[in-house]
């Protein structure tokens, strides 16, 4: 069975300004032990997508508004609280971007790696102590007996972050999702995480939602690749696929096929996307072209293009969302 | 311009900040009528003394101890209070601005220097200062607003600190370096104009509570004898507090919508001066 | 737990008591200040300095002011006088009161405790109801009662000390008759054990209320503030990943993060807090020090006020280190930027 599945998903934001809808009709799956990655810009609603499983959205202003997600073959949109909370840090563990903030200063190492097992599994505080030593061990944090009863910032960021991830497994959970995990690391720190993910990975079997706009760790981790783009999937595919036949233009800019580089635009300036490579900016949230939203930038754009939104269709052993990839797309006239 | 345009937009959209505005204008009224309603000096006493509000038509709020129109002290205790409210802030930011812009400006062992000595005013409780230095130097117009002055600049001089420290590192102030600016041009003209949002949100704060310094003191006979302010009026009425309570409590809600008004206004400037911070 | 982490671990240098004396010999030289401050507003004050001390001319004796001179080492040059008072205020001499014919230490030590009670009771309440408010408050951001507590704590924020005061004693006092309007106990009654102690309690009830509420609207728009901070931290969305419940994560994850401003907050209060009991123990006759400075500004009893300003900046330093302590117990991470 499917571990999960999230179907036409949206997640939308109501602010002040008007409705910004920040993941649009978003399908993903992952099957048991496998490894998906979610790539995309900052802002392409990779991360409200991972949020939305666990249902942490902040409310208000967020709010699923459409769509399915099922874990284990369990709805989880409208869920209630309590049961939600069940399933947070048992089934499904989660890591985030920044481990200088995910950790509260004012509590030891041990005591909250300790906390998840208080919760979900009865222990006593001792009985957890005991256990959150093992784990950090088993993360490979160094003399762990000292460590957990340190407090958060006399740790690096890497050994944080391993904290973090000490703290997600406690449970062993089917399902982790881990949110930028390596964003904010030093680039040795970086792969001695993803090393870690990997093998905890294959000593527990769990599967991994992994966010990231990174396709270098995408390469390393990932069995499976979608691309995310305004809030809309626009391509998936097995990763060594994606990767040897891109088939959306986004994708193919991603990975640096475009030969054009944008770098040296002064307008850029330093607030540049991380992913430079492609020329233009991701579209606000609520100015959403009518067409396909990559069309503004992309440089393959046809008329067709920005009448009506493409759909996913199969393309290059993937799927992909653009009329150039498919053969049966409709003419300039149908549309109209 | 269309920032400042902007700014009042977001002023106005805040009803409590809008309701501060009224009352302040109101006060406001009150202090520039003073004269045109009730020409006659307030201290004169007119009426039989301890005439409750309403009891006499003639008095509405009726006469304190001595037979002083309420009603006509209110009035030019606005005036007063107010004038006591706005120039001990003036002296304060004169002092505290000062401070500030050096220790954030200069650094180093100016700034040691001026933070120790900021600490130490903060350490000693400023009512109980402001108390000695009136008595010190005698009960005055001039004391009490130096007083007032005295125990209110640290806040300013911490604040204007740290917008100086911030802002001497950004790029209009380094351009204003390359360009061969002196320092005190550099600070009056790049720095100090950056900063004054916080200084006008703080600055009508401290109208408010060297309005209430003023009248504490007074209300502990530490008021100017000549001049009539609400405070007077309380430490007036201090003697006859459980009898005739009306007396200090007329002036003192007066003090009380007048401390509401300059708390809302300063707080819509500031929720206006920074909009991401709204709803926090 | 955290003492056997103290202990263990091998990077912390300094046990909590080098801290304490740490903390206390920074705070010598803020005393020094004082004192010389006290000396320059000595020097300030018109006329002989003898006079001043006696409590205005004319009170005194020819043999008391020229015993007062040799004391204070008038006769001596300026820089000699000021060694000489740092000296004695050292050795806690701080002067006779001639108005009130006692020394000015043993004045004030006396009423000492009946405005410590007062404060200790008025910042208790103001901080932990303020702090309940505020938590209050923040679980229902921008709702009904939300807007109500923060209508009600500008209010109590814009009220003049003594109006509420005076408020309370008409209401209570004169109309109920429930509360003694003044006072520390019954005039005439020598209630001991606990009618003493209830005695005392109904005295202290309304000057208590009235000196907290003005800090209790500090505290509770400070707590909603820090709350709604502590709330959108990152390490609030891990405990909620972890499947905690909002009512676990309030208890648990915010509010001990959330209280540290609070307690910062109270250390800054605490001379705000003398002041305003001076207010307070006049209008309702609390025989404490608040009421001496009252009584020392009406008799112009300078000496007797330098005194006052120089032990309630003592009181203010204390309370700093009590509550830099309290900090660094909150705060783990103290003993890093110490």
């Amino acid at each position: 069975m499917t571990l999960l599945a999230i179907d036409d998903l949206q997640t939308h934001f109501f602010t002040r300004s008007g409705i910004l809808k920040a993941v649009d009709g978003v399908s993903l799956s992952i099957e048991p032990g496998e490894v998906l990655a979610v790539v995309g810009e900052s802002g392409c609603g990779k991360s409200v997508t991972a949020f939305s499983v666990l249902g942490l959205v902040p409310n208000p202003p967020g709010r699923i508004v459409g769509g399915s997600i099922r874990f284990e073959g369990r709805e989880l949109v409208g869920l209630p609280a309590r049961d939600m909370r069940a399933l947070r840090g048992d089934r499904i563990g989660m890591i985030f971007q920044e481990p200088m903030t995910s950790l509260n200063p004012a509590l030891t190492v041990g005591d909250q790696i300790g906390e998840v097992l208080v919760r979900h599994r009865g222990f006593t505080r001792r009985q957890a102590l005991t256990r959150a030593e093992e784990l950090l061990d088993l993360v490979r944090v160094p003399d762990p007996r000292r460590r957990v009863t340190e407090y958060p910032h006399r740790l690096s960021g890497g050994m944080r972050q391993r904290v973090m991830i000490a703290m997600a497994i406690a449970c062993e959970p089917k399902l982790l999702i881990a949110d930028e995990p390596t964003t904010a690391l030093d680039v040795t720190v970086q792969a001695q995480v993803l090393d870690l993910l990997a093998s905890i990975r294959a000593r527990f079997g769990m599967a991994i939602l992994l966010i990231t706009h990174d396709l270098g760790v995408v390469a390393e981790t990932a069995d499976r690749v979608a691309v995310m783009y305004a809030g809309r999937k626009v391509e998936e595919a097995a990763t060594a696929r994606l990767f040897a036949d891109p088939q959306h233009p986004y994708t193919r800019g991603l990975l640096g096929a475009i030969p054009e580089v944008a770098d040296d635009d002064p307008a850029m300036g330093r607030d540049r996307p991380r992913l430079s490579e492609i020329p233009g900016m991701v579209p606000a949230l609520d100015a959403m072209p009518p067409g396909c939203r990559f069309a503004p930038r992309c440089p393959e754009a046809m008329p067709v293009c920005r009448t009506a939104p493409p759909a996913l269709r199969p393309a290059g052993g993937g799927v992909a969302a653009c009329y150039a990839r498919q053969d049966d797309r409709p003419s300039l006239e149908e549309v109209a | 311009m269309t920032g400042a345009l902007a700014f009042c937009r977001r002023f106005a959209r805040n009803r409590a900040a809008l309701a501060g505005l009224v009352l302040l204008l109101a006060i406001l009224l009150m202090a520039a009528l003073a004269g045109v309603l009730f020409p006659d000096d307030p201290w004169d006493m007119v009426a039989q003394p301890l005439l409750w509000p309403g009891q006499d038509g003639e008095y509405p709020l009726g006469s304190d101890l001595m037979g002083r129109d309420l009603m006509s002290g209110l009035f030019h205790g606005a005036r007063v209070s107010l004038a006591f409210g706005f120039t001990a802030t003036a002296a304060a930011l004169l002092i505290g601005v000062t401070a500030g812009a050096l220790a954030g400006y200069y650094g180093g062992l100016v700034d040691d220097v001026l933070m120790r000595i900021t600490e130490l005013f903060q350490t000693v409780p400023p009512f109980i200062l402001a108390i000695v230095l009136v008595v010190i130097l005698t009960p005055s117009a001039l004391t009490i607003v130096t007083a007032i002055a005295l125990v209110s600049w640290p806040g300013v001089a911490r604040l204007v600190r740290a917008e100086f420290l911030s802002l001497r590192g950004r790029e209009f102030v380094q351009a204003g370096v390359v360009l061969g600016m002196g320092d005190a041009r550099l600070i009056l003209t790049q720095i100090l104009p950056n900063a004054l949002g916080p200084i006008i949100v703080s600055a009508s704060l401290m109208v408010a509570t060297s309005i209430l310094l003023e009248a504490s003191l007074a209300f502990l006979g530490l008021g100017d004898p000549n001049l009539m302010s609400w405070g007077t009026i309380i430490g007036a009425g201090r003697d006859a507090l459980r009898s005739a309570w009306y007396v200090a409590a007329l002036p003192g809600a007066a003090i009380l919508v007048t401390v509401l008004a300059f708390s809302l206004v300063g707080e819509g400037l500031n929720d206006a001066l920074n909009p991401r911070l709204r709803n926090r | 737990m955290r003492g056997f982490a103290s202990i263990s671990a091998l990077s912390r240098h300094f046990p909590r008591s080098h801290y304490v004396l740490a903390r206390v010999a920074k705070s010598i030289p803020v005393f020094l200040a004082i004192a010389v401050c006290n000396f320059i507003l000595l020097k300030l004050a018109p006329g002989d300095a003898a006079d001043v001390l006696a409590g205005e001319a004319g009170s005194a004796t020819p043999e008391y002011l020229a015993a007062l001179k040799s004391q204070f080492g008038l006769d001596q040059p300026t820089w000699a006088q000021l060694a000489h008072y740092v000296g004695r205020l050292l050795r806690l001499d701080l002067g006779w009161s001639f108005r009130n014919n006692q020394g000015v230490l043993a004045l004030i030590l006396e009423r000492l405790p009946a405005t410590l009670l007062l404060m200790i009771g008025a910042l208790g309440l103001a901080f932990i109801l303020g702090a309940a408010l505020g938590v209050l408050a923040s679980r229902h951001v921008n709702g009904a009662l939300d807007n109500l507590i923060s209508v009600v704590a500008l209010l109590f924020y814009a009220t003049p000390l003594f109006l509420v005061g005076l408020g309370l004693i008409i209401v209570f006092a004169v109309h109920l008759g429930w509360l003694p309007t003044g006072g520390l106990t019954t005039v005439g009654a020598s209630y001991t054990g606990l009618r003493f102690a209830v005695d005392v309690a109904l005295h202290l009830a309304m000057p208590l209320v009235t000196l907290a509420l003005f800090f209790l609207a500090l505290y509770a728009r400070l707590m909603r503030a820090s709350m709604l901070e502590v709330f959108n931290q990152d390490y609030v969305t891990t405990a909620r990943a972890k499947g905690l419940s909002e009512g676990r994560i309030t208890v648990r994850h915010v509010l001990r993060n959330a209280m540290m401003p609070m307690v910062t907050m109270l250390g800054l209060q605490v001379g705000t807090l003398l002041g305003g009991s001076v207010v307070v123990e006049t209008v309702f006759a609390w025989p404490g020090i608040g009421r001496l400075a009252f009584e020392a500004v009406m008799s112009r009893d300078l000496n007797l006020l330098l005194g006052i300003l120089l032990i309630c900046s003592v009181v203010v330093i204390m309370a700093n280190i009590l509550v830099d302590l309290a900090y660094a117990w909150l705060d783990p991470r103290i003993e890093l930027a110490r």
